[in-house]
Parts: structure tokens; C-alpha cells; sequence
């Protein structure tokens, strides 16, 4: 379950809510579940309720550990995935 | 002492009037309906000649070899008015694309009318209104018609049936059923658009979004793409079920498979967002004013530097290719680089929260 | 899009697809069961499996509140609004589902009943202030990502003093589910072959990380929270690898950007406000399992449709040929299954695996069935069976 989505903060409006904005999509959803909500939050979003926030520095550390983890090394007997560039 | 003018009529109340069933009776407030809505909007000959039935002339094309497309379309859209555009317009470019589909010139359409006692007559006017733009703006004339009226209750407000008459150019040949083993696949824009357009009005969907329908004719487009590459093997238009129901049936018809990549296909930062939201698929989303073409792998590169030439396709891109499939299955390389089917939708696809 | 996009990046996936491969002990199985239905529709849509080794399964588990949802509770909804007159709200999700006499809710509708689809509960609550005459009734479903929301509208509701708006409640609790997969501590013959879960992304960020110790502790299982993203579902099978070589049973959070020890309290305080739990609850699949599940407290009988109306639940059997029971408990694959893909598809569903988009059935049959299908496969490049 729970299709959530990541989305920022734009604005906080009075009653609980915020504007979120998705890549030029906005919504008005409710922040009443989470407490100390700013603008340039990145919040997550399902079905129209804020049930949690995104934080940055996890998120870089995160990608940081897979890149660590994600090996290159091309004597690999996995398929890797297509070719770079290649067309279908 | 009071005296009617001699050919004086009320004329129709459109601000505030409705429709009621005397609209569709035959009688003088037909008429009246017919002359000052419809009339006054398509103007053009073969309407100003009032008979029942329009007259043509033969199209060059046909004297030399061409032959004669006709293609139908019943517009139920709802709501009726949405960013972008209206039930009006959209059965104008949505016939007209029909009949382009076949690699054919538009060149006739026809429009029935089927109205819900009770509608209001400045929404009708604004529809009409839409479609004479639409009409002239592709150059092809609504030069026949029919009105009628249903009950309160039989009817959503507005039903519009176009059909519309093409001529194809000697030696054009495009169906869904040509599509070859090796041949590429492209689109001629992003994907997606209409639907979150419409579904951003929609009740109870309510998210703000600068996205407009990408409703438009197609057929010059068309045009250009045949100049270039006269040897086109299919053309069609991913509307309702979006590019993936689309890109099955011809599957289907021609007895292939397709294999995509999800990277190449255009969309829409805004689309992609409004998708992940409702957790629909892009792919599925219905489009009003996009194409997709399938060609010889070998003029490829060709018919992409047309398209991006003209202005309806400066965001064509290559996404797949035709291949052999016993099962006739549509698979996509993802982002990730994974593979996934592009399979038939069953049924509408809704909204989800899991 | 932002925190989105990062995490489907295609060379991450094939390095992390590479370091998978070199970890899994070559002959030995990984069965990871992913409990919730995102990371079901992620893996699928992404097409993650095509990206493991033949040693990693992963089976789908219930954590789709569609597909755990019984009949009889579907059938309790169409009584609503078919014999009470009541405008239903639902969310578009449990529109198709089979329910008894091939009526489901969308039939219902066709047939003049007034079943209304929302994106949030918080619609009902406005369809309810918009129309006082008429009883407004909400089919709650969900784990405990939904539940939230539904206790933030119910509170509004009292606060307003609304008189006609309530709540059907089927939400339902997800470490009790886990407990009834494995069976009896310290888990037994049916569920021996399941050796860690992916835990769920978001249902975590509102319960925490701590509710899952139960899984080490009592079953030596180990856990790895997962965000929703493909790359984070790869990088937990990594982990969960990782910690089955070393016979490791670990509580471990990759969700770090969302999902604390103690998760989201202000939610889970609303939620302990407004609902309580119910002795027993039958789930599709699983039988009926103790504590699983919520119902209203006392001081919100008012907003309770199940005390507000006479439509009382009553239990109805599975089709008998239907296997969605025992592939939610992750004893069989949809292939397995007798209908699965003749008389059961998503045009036709029999049961719910099939009607819900991340349910197994219907994620194999949309996404999967080309992959035994396809004696080719190797001519697509980076593709597995």
C-alpha cells in the first residue's frame, strides 16, 4: 500500500495546510499529522495528508552508501542492464 | 395599436436560454436554434445552401490515383469545457486526426448534434463557436449537419458525433496492420497531456497545473511527414488508453512485438508529477494531439528531422522498435534498466492510493 | 523530481544489480517476502526483478489492503448504499473488487447505487458538510500510513459536530499480519521458507523502525525497512543477503531519509485517539488474526457506520478455486494458481490478487507473464529470468 509521494513545501497556509508543489503541479494537502513544517520542506504525500518529512542529509548519505556498494566491476557474470546509449 | 415588423423573429435568449424539446421538433424554433447557432458559426457554402445533405466537389487527388477515407467519431467527454479546450474543438481535431491517420487530406466533416433538454445555450454557442475555430483554423468545413433533442436526464448536457471525408495521395498506403519486424517507433511529442489536463478539473482530483490538452488538427503534420517519407507503414493517434493500449493494438493487428525505452519517451515534468500522485501510468493517459509512426528502420532519422521541423513536432522522439513476437508482447527497458511488459489495460484506468 | 529520480538511476542499479550477484552465495536461496504493495508496484513497474540473480525470490506479501480486504467486508459497503440509501465514498482502489453474487462496487454504482470515488477522506467529510440530508459514509481501508488520515477527519467531524458523516473502519495493523504469516513463534512448517522481509516504506515512517523487533527476537528473521524506490528495494535485497550469509537477524532502517526508531508520535497519538483495537479480525488469506485490526473508540460511536447501521459482516468463502489466500501467504506463486490468467484476469477477477494493481496476481499477469513466457528473453539485453 501507500502510494506517497515526495513533494515540496511552497507555502503554509492557515488551518493545518500547505501548498505542495510536484514539478509544477500544486495541491493543497493537510500538515496536521507532523509538527514544524517550512517552506522548502520536502514532505511526503498520501492521499492528501503530510505523514512525514524527507531529510536531506539522509538522503545524500543514502546515495552516497550505494554508489559505495554498487560495484563496476565488469568481469561480473550478472547481465548488467543494456548498453549505454543503445537504441531498441 | 400594435404591429409585428414584417420578418421579425425574437432572437434566441443565448445568455440565459435553454434548450427544451421544441429545439428538436422540426418546427420554427429549430430553425431558429439551426440558423443562429450553428449556421451563423460554420458559415460556408455548402451550409448557406440549407438542404439536408452537401453537395462536394471531387478532390484532385482522387482523379489521379488516391483514394477516399472516411472516419467517425461520437464525443462524450466529460466535463465539457477543461484547460485547453472543449467537447467542441475536441470533435473537430479528433475526426480530423482520424482521417489524417490514413495518411489522407481532410477535407469534409459532418456534425450531429444530440442535446440534453435543459442545456444551457450560451454553453452551446461557446461549444460551436470552439468547433467554427477549430474548423477554420484546419481549414476543413463542417458543411453538414443534424439536431436533436433528448429528455432531461437522457443526455449529459451535450452529445457530438463528427464524421469527416479524406483523400489520400496516389501510392499512400498506412494501416494499423503494416507494422514490420526491425521498423522504428516514434511519437511525435509528450504523452500524457490531455488526460491530466482533463483530470485536473475533474472533481475531487483537484491539484493546480499550468497543463493545457494538446487537442489540435494533426494533418499538416501528417503532410510533411509523407513529403519526407512517402513509404510510412503506420500512423495513429494514442487517445483514449494512451500510447500503451495503442501501441497493443497495432501489435495486434500487424502480429508483432515492440520493444521500448522508457527514457526516450517524452513526458512532461508536470504530467510525470500529476501521474505519481494518482499513481496512474503516463503511458495510459489518453492524448489528443500527438501521433505515432512506425517506418522502415532506414528512414528513421529522416522522418524525426521532419517532424522536429514542424511546429506540431518539435518534441518527436524515436522510443522502440518493431520486432518478431509469436506474443505479440510490448516490453519496455525501464529507467532502472530493467524490463517490463507494456500490457492491454483492462478497463479505465483509476486513481490509487496503494 | 526531486528525492525521486536519484533513486532510479540506471548505473546505480547496475552496479548495486553487480554487487548482488557477487554476495548471494551461488546454489542458496533468498526468499524475501515484501509486505507492502508499493514496493510490489515498484518492483514490477520498475522491473527490478529482470536486475537480481535466479538465487533472490522475491514473494509478495499482504501488505495490500485491497487484497487482505474479505468479501463479506466489500459485501457490508454495497449494502450501505444499495439498501441504506447511504453516499458511499471509497477510495478508486476497491472499485473492481469481486464481492458476493458478481457485484462489486462499481456494479453497485451502475445499478443506481450512490458509490462516489475520493482521493481523500477528507472529501467525504465535505461531501457530508455539503449535503446534510443526505447520510455520508466512508469505507475506510488501509495499514497504518491510512489510518491517519482517517482519524484527522473523524476529529474534524466531531469538532464540526457533523450528524450525518461516518466511518466504515477496515483498517488493519501490519506487525500482526507479519505474526500471521510466520505463525506461532518461533514460526512453523508454512512459513519456514520465508527468511527476511523488505519492510514497508511508508507505514514505517508513521509506526517507526522499533515494532519490528518482534522479527529478530522472536523469529529470527531479519528486517530491512525499505524505502519506495527501485534502487532502495535493491539495496535492502543487498542488505538482507548480507546479513543471511553472516546468519544475522537485524532490525535494519534503509528508509533513513523517513523512518525513525520511534516514527512519526504526533500521528500515532491521533490514531490512538480516535480508534482502538478490535479482539479479532478476519483477513483474506491469512484466517481471523487477534489485535490486527481497529474500530472506533466509544466516544466516536456517533461516527461509526458499523453502529450507525443495520448491515451487519458477514464472513463469505473464498471461490473455491481462488488461491489468494495462500499466495498472500507467500505458499504458492500466481502461476500456481488453477484460473490464474485463464478464467481469473483482471477483466474478470476472481479474487482480489487480481483486481488490485500491486495484488501478486495482477502484477505477474500485467508485468511478469512475458518473462516465463518468453523463450527469447536473452536476446533482451540485461535481462534475467
Amino acid at each position: 500500500m501507500c502510494l506517497a509521494v515526495p513533494a515540496r513545501v511552497v507555502e503554509c497556509l492557515e488551518g493545518d495546510r500547505a501548498l505542495i508543489d510536484l514539478e509544477g503541479v500544486r495541491m493543497d494537502i493537510s500538515v496536521e499529522l507532523l509538527d514544524d513544517v517550512h517552506p522548502g520542506d520536502y514532505v511526503i504525500v498520501h492521499v492528501g495528508y503530510a505523514i512525514g518529512k524527507l531529510d536531506e542529509q539522509e538522503a545524500l548519505a543514502t546515495l552516497k552508501a550505494m554508489a559505495a556498494m554498487a560495484q563496476t566491476d565488469a568481469a561480473s557474470t550478472t547481465p548488467s542492464g543494456p548498453r549505454e546509449g543503445a537504441l531498441p | 395599436m400594435s404591429a409585428v415588423k414584417p420578418g421579425y423573429t425574437r432572437p434566441l435568449d443565448v445568455r440565459h436560454g435553454r434548450i427544451d424539446m421544441s429545439h428538436g421538433s422540426g418546427g420554427r424554433s429549430m430553425v431558429q436554434l439551426i440558423e443562429q447557432i450553428f449556421l451563423s458559426a460554420f458559415d460556408n457554402p455548402a451550409l448557406a445552401a440549407r438542404d439536408d445533405h452537401a453537395v462536394l466537389a471531387t478532390p484532385p487527388e482522387l482523379v489521379l490515383g488516391g483514394q477516399l477515407v472516411m472516419a467517425t467519431d461520437s464525443h462524450v467527454v466529460s466535463p465539457l469545457f477543461f484547460p485547453g479546450g472543449d467537447i467542441g474543438c475536441l470533435s473537430v481535431h479528433g475526426t480530423v486526426n482520424d482521417v489524417a491517420m490514413a495518411g489522407a487530406r481532410p477535407l469534409w466533416l459532418s456534425a450531429g448534434f444530440i442535446l440534453e433538454e435543459g442545456f444551457a445555450l450560451a454553453d452551446l454557442q461557446r461549444i460551436v463557436t470552439s468547433m467554427a475555430h477549430a474548423a477554420a483554423e484546419a481549414g476543413v468545413p463542417i458543411v453538414t449537419g443534424d439536431t436533436k433533442v433528448v429528455q432531461a436526464g437522457k443526455g449529459d448536457g451535450v452529445f457530438i458525433n463528427t464524421t469527416g471525408v479524406g483523400v489520400t495521395r496516389p501510392g499512400v498506403h498506412i494501416s494499423g496492420s503494416l507494422a514490420q519486424p526491425g521498423d522504428a517507433i516514434l511519437v511525435s511529442g509528450t504523452m500524457g497531456d490531455h488526460g491530466v489536463a482533463v483530470m485536473s478539473v475533474r472533481e475531487g482530483l483537484s491539484f493546480g497545473t499550468t497543463l493545457l490538452s494538446d487537442t489540435q488538427s494533426l494533418h499538416t503534420l501528417v503532410a510533411a511527414m509523407l513529403d519526407a517519407v512517402p513509404g510510412i507503414h503506420v500512423l495513429r493517434d494514442p487517445t483514449r488508453g494512451g500510447l500503451g493500449a495503442t501501441l497493443n493494438e497495432i501489435a495486434s493487428q500487424s502480429g508483432v512485438g515492440m520493444r521500448l525505452m522508457e527514457s526516450a519517451i517524452p513526458v512532461r515534468g508536470e504530467v510525470r508529477a500529476a501521474c505519481e500522485l494518482l499513481g496512474l501510468d503516463p503511458l495510459y493517459v489518453a492524448n489528443e494531439g500527438k501521433l505515432l509512426a512506425i517506418c522502415p528502420a532506414d528512414q528513421a532519422d529522416a522522418l524525426l528531422a521532419a517532424m522536429r521541423a514542424h511546429p506540431q513536432g518539435r518534441d518527436a522522439a524515436r522510443i522502440g522498435s518493431v520486432v518478431d513476437d509469436a506474443n505479440r508482447f510490448v516490453q519496455m527497458t525501464t529507467v532502472l534498466g530493467g524490463q517490463r511488459m507494456v500490457d492491454w489495460l483492462s478497463g479505465e484506468q483509476l486513481p490509487r492510493i496503494c | 523530481m526531486k528525492y525521486v529520480d536519484e533513486f532510479r538511476d540506471a548505473d546505480l542499479a547496475r552496479g548495486l544489480a553487480c554487487a548482488i550477484a557477487q554476495a548471494v552465495q551461488p546454489g542458496r536461496r533468498y526468499n524475501l517476502m515484501e509486505f507492502c504493495g508499493g514496493h510490489t508496484h515498484s518492483i514490477a513497474r520498475h522491473g527490478v526483478r529482470g536486475l537480481l540473480p535466479p538465487e533472490i525470490e522475491l514473494i509478495h506479501g499482504p501488505g495490500c489492503p485491497v487484497c487482505v480486504l474479505p468479501i463479506g467486508r466489500i459485501d457490508q459497503a454495497i449494502a450501505l448504499a444499495r439498501d441504506h440509501g447511504v453516499l458511499l465514498c471509497t477510495y478508486a482502489d476497491l472499485m473492481r473488487v469481486p464481492a458476493s453474487n458478481a457485484s462489486s462496487l462499481m456494479k453497485a454504482r451502475s445499478q443506481g447505487a450512490d458509490v462516489r470515488m475520493v482521493y481523500s477522506a477528507i472529501d467525504a467529510l465535505k461531501l457530508a458538510q455539503q449535503q446534510p440530508e443526505r447520510e455520508v459514509v466512508f469505507l475506510a481501508i488501509g495499514f497504518e500510513t491510512t489510518t491517519p488520515p482517517t482519524a484527522a477527519v473523524l476529529r474534524q467531524a466531531r469538532t464540526l459536530g457533523l450528524r450525518n458523516f461516518s466511518v466504515l473502519c477496515n483498517h488493519v495493523l501490519t506487525p500482526p499480519a507479519m505474526r500471521g504469516i510466520l505463525g506461532p513463534p518461533p514460526g512453523n512448517e508454512t512459513s519456514a521458507h520465508l527468511h527476511g522481509f523488505i519492510g514497508p516504506a511508508h507505514v514505517s515512517t508513521v509506526i517507526g523502525s522499533e515494532p519490528y523487533r518482534f522479527c529478530a527476537d522472536e523469529y529470527h528473521r531479519p528486517v530491512v525497512i525499505t524505502g519506495f524506490e527501485p534502487l532502495d528495494v535493491m539495496q535492502a535485497v543487498l542488505m538482507l543477503v548480507r546479513q543471511l550469509n553472516e546468519g544475522r537477524a537485524d532490525i535494519e532502517n534503509q528508509f533513513t531519509r523517513s523512518v525513525t526508531p520511534l516514527g512519526n508520535q504526533k500521528a500515532q497519538a491521533l490514531m490512538r485517539e480516535v480508534f482502538e483495537l478490535r479482539d479479532s479480525f478476519e483477513w483474506r488469506g491469512l484466517g481471523s488474526l487477534p489485535h490486527s485490526a481497529l474500530k472506533l473508540r466509544p466516544d466516536y460511536a456517533g461516527f461509526d457506520a458499523e453502529q450507525r447501521f443495520a448491515a451487519p459482516y458477514r464472513a463469505v468463502a473464498d471461490a473455491k478455486a481462488c488461491e489468494c489466500g495462500a499466495i498472500l501467504r507467500g505458499e504458492k506463486r500466481p502461476q500456481d494458481c488453477r484460473v490464474f490468467g485463464t478464467v481469473c484476469t483482471p477483466e474478470n477477477p476472481i479474487g482480489s490478487c487480481m483486481v488490485s494493481s500491486e495484488g501478486a496476481c495482477a502484477a505477474h499477469y500485467t508485468y511478469g507473464r512475458f518473462m516465463t513466457a518468453m523463450p527469447t528473453i536473452s536476446e533482451m539485453p540485461g535481462a534475467t529470468v
